[in-house]
């Protein structure tokens, strides 16, 4: 899973040429992978500014607020899900991202069904 | 479809792809005529009766397919108006109303070389193989491997694209390349089986397919290679360790570990047979990685009782899998061989090199396999550390489960 962060200065801070860059440079890298058969899904999140918060309390009594759970500098903004030979390929697509030169890109593994006994 | 329907039509289509690729060449057009006869056959077999010569109906339903497909390509070309692709005279040649039956002929193997490709990932190897030789759908390929369908079936074009540009023809690789080329199709069944044998929660038939056909693949390699030792050895392998499925998961999913398996449940003929495979091939072929591996798996397979295990034996197997093969996770399983044949203190000896190994030492495996040593030495709080650190850095769930069950056997003890 690749994890695209991003902050509200960074964003604001590109110029429209910039921004058009990083979309169209989205596009290619989805379209590489969809043709390479690794990418299983990918999204854009809308701003946080959408965010609303969930949770359910111990009498099942569940309360809805606007904005993040924890108010951060940095939040998420979009994701990739790949199917990688391994972690050094992932990081490498990370890379490629213009949104890790403005702040980061996190490279996770997804957790497996399957395993072998000990 | 029926299951035995379903496998009559599988097994031919290595044949039936083979017949089209030599008659035509375009092996990426061709398996995608061979996919669409298979589909025809499923529709109207069931109802009109299976042919009497149901490969020859494969073939010419095939031929046809792929002659539409050749004329749009070169139409399509055409269009393009690339020269350097530019469609050559052949292909419009129509097809000729029977293509020679290969008699006796099996190009199986020419086919598994050309899908394991060096050219190729693994992951395209293997998706190309189940296809063009294993005959399965990429609908349920994907499924397989949990992947969308549309995903895997960009991977499989992609890697039809690839053995193209790579130029490679249909045939044998030369005498030179076979023992390596050989090598990555082994480890691809290998690799096909592995994904397979897994323990999810539930009953995962998809996992248990991919077992079964690994075993019939290797099975048709082993027709064609009856003198072969390292295919006896992986088919003896796979079967040695398909064995203990029944008995490697509890009813909530949950892995259980070889010294707590219930031993009845193991499947007793596929034992026998893969033991009798892997004697036969130490006692006449040369020695390999696959036989060694299935020789271990045969000491537990033959193993009444877990206390009955023969770990010595098992020691001397991998001192000599680690001079023909060298890898941290052999080393890692001598360790484990050691300690319990000798003592927790010389398995542990044994880790200390893989600590500092960049391939292991992050490595959930190594963690596990050291928290099960401290246990053994005693070290309760070295194991418990140990153990919850494994479960941290291992991404499959049912390990995770499995690691922090043992953190916690230790905490309530």
């Amino acid at each position: 899973m690749l994890l695209i962060y991003s902050n509200p200065e960074s964003w604001a801070g590109l110029s429209a040429e910039q921004r058009e860059d990083l979309s169209r440079s989205h596009q290619d890298l989805t379209r590489e992978l969809t043709e390479q058969g690794l990418l299983v899904s990918a999204a854009g999140l809308a701003d946080p500014i959408t965010t609303r918060t969930v949770s359910v309390d111990a009498d099942n009594t569940r309360s809805t607020t606007d904005g993040p759970y924890a108010e951060a500098k940095e939040h998420l903004a979009g994701f990739y899900l790949v199917e990688c030979e391994d972690i050094d390929q992932a990081i490498d697509y990370a890379a490629r991202m213009p949104d890790a030169k403005y702040v980061a890109v996190e490279v996770r593994p997804v957790m497996d069904a399957s395993g072998l006994e000990m | 479809m029926n299951h035995d329907f379903e496998l009559l039509l599988r097994e031919q289509t290595p044949q039936v792809l083979s017949a089209l690729v030599r008659h035509y060449g375009h092996f990426d057009l061709a398996e995608e005529a061979v996919q669409e006869a298979l589909l025809a056959a499923s529709q109207q077999w069931p109802g009109e009766g299976v042919p009497d010569n149901p490969r020859g109906w494969l073939i010419r339903v095939g031929s046809r397919r792929l002659t539409d497909l050749l004329r749009s390509e070169s139409a399509r070309r055409r269009r393009e108006e690339n020269a350097a692709l530019t469609a050559s005279p052949e292909e419009f040649v129509a097809p000729s109303p029977e293509i020679d039956d290969p008699g006796g002929r099996d190009d199986t193997l020419t086919l598994l070389f050309l899908c394991c490709h060096p050219s190729l990932s693994p992951a395209s190897q293997i998706a190309l193989t189940l296809r063009a030789v294993g005959g399965l759908t990429t609908a349920q390929i994907a499924a397989g491997f949990l992947v969308p369908e549309a995903t895997m079936a960009q991977r499989i074009s992609r890697a039809k694209r690839s053995i193209k540009q790579a130029g490679s023809s249909f045939e044998m690789p030369p005498e030179a390349e076979r023992d390596a080329r050989m090598g990555a199709v082994l480890h691809v069944l290998y690799l096909i089986f592995n994904e397979g044998y897994t323990a999810s929660s539930g009953d995962d038939l998809h996992s248990a397919e991919l077992t079964t056909e690994a075993i019939r693949l290797v099975r048709g390699v082993r027709r064609l290679l009856p003198d072969d030792g390292e295919v006896a050895g992986l088919l003896a392998l796979m079967l040695l360790t398909d064995a203990r499925r029944p008995a490697r998961t509890a009813a909530d999913g949950s892995l259980i570990p070889l010294e707590e398996q219930d031993r009845l449940k193991w499947n007793r003929p596929a034992i026998v047979e893969g033991e009798h495979l892997v004697s036969d091939a130490l006692a006449r072929t040369q020695l390999g990685p696959y036989q060694v591996q299935a020789a271990i798996a045969a000491v537990h397979g033959t193993a009444e009782r877990a206390e009955d295990t023969d770990w010595r034996q098992i020691v001397a197997l991998y001192q000599v899998l680690e001079q023909i093969s060298d890898n941290p996770m052999v080393r890692l399983n001598h360790a484990v061989a050691v300690a319990m044949a000798v003592g927790p203190k010389e398995g542990l000896a044994l880790l200390e090199p893989l600590e500092s190994d960049g391939r292991m030492k992050d490595h959930h495996r190594l963690e596990a396999v050291k928290a099960h040593l401290l246990e053994m030495s005693g070290d309760l709080d070295g194991a418990r550390a140990s153990y919850l650190l494994a479960a941290r850095r291992t991404t499959s769930v049912p390990e995770r489960n499995y690691l922090q069950s043992r953190a916690e056997r230790i905490t309530t003890s």
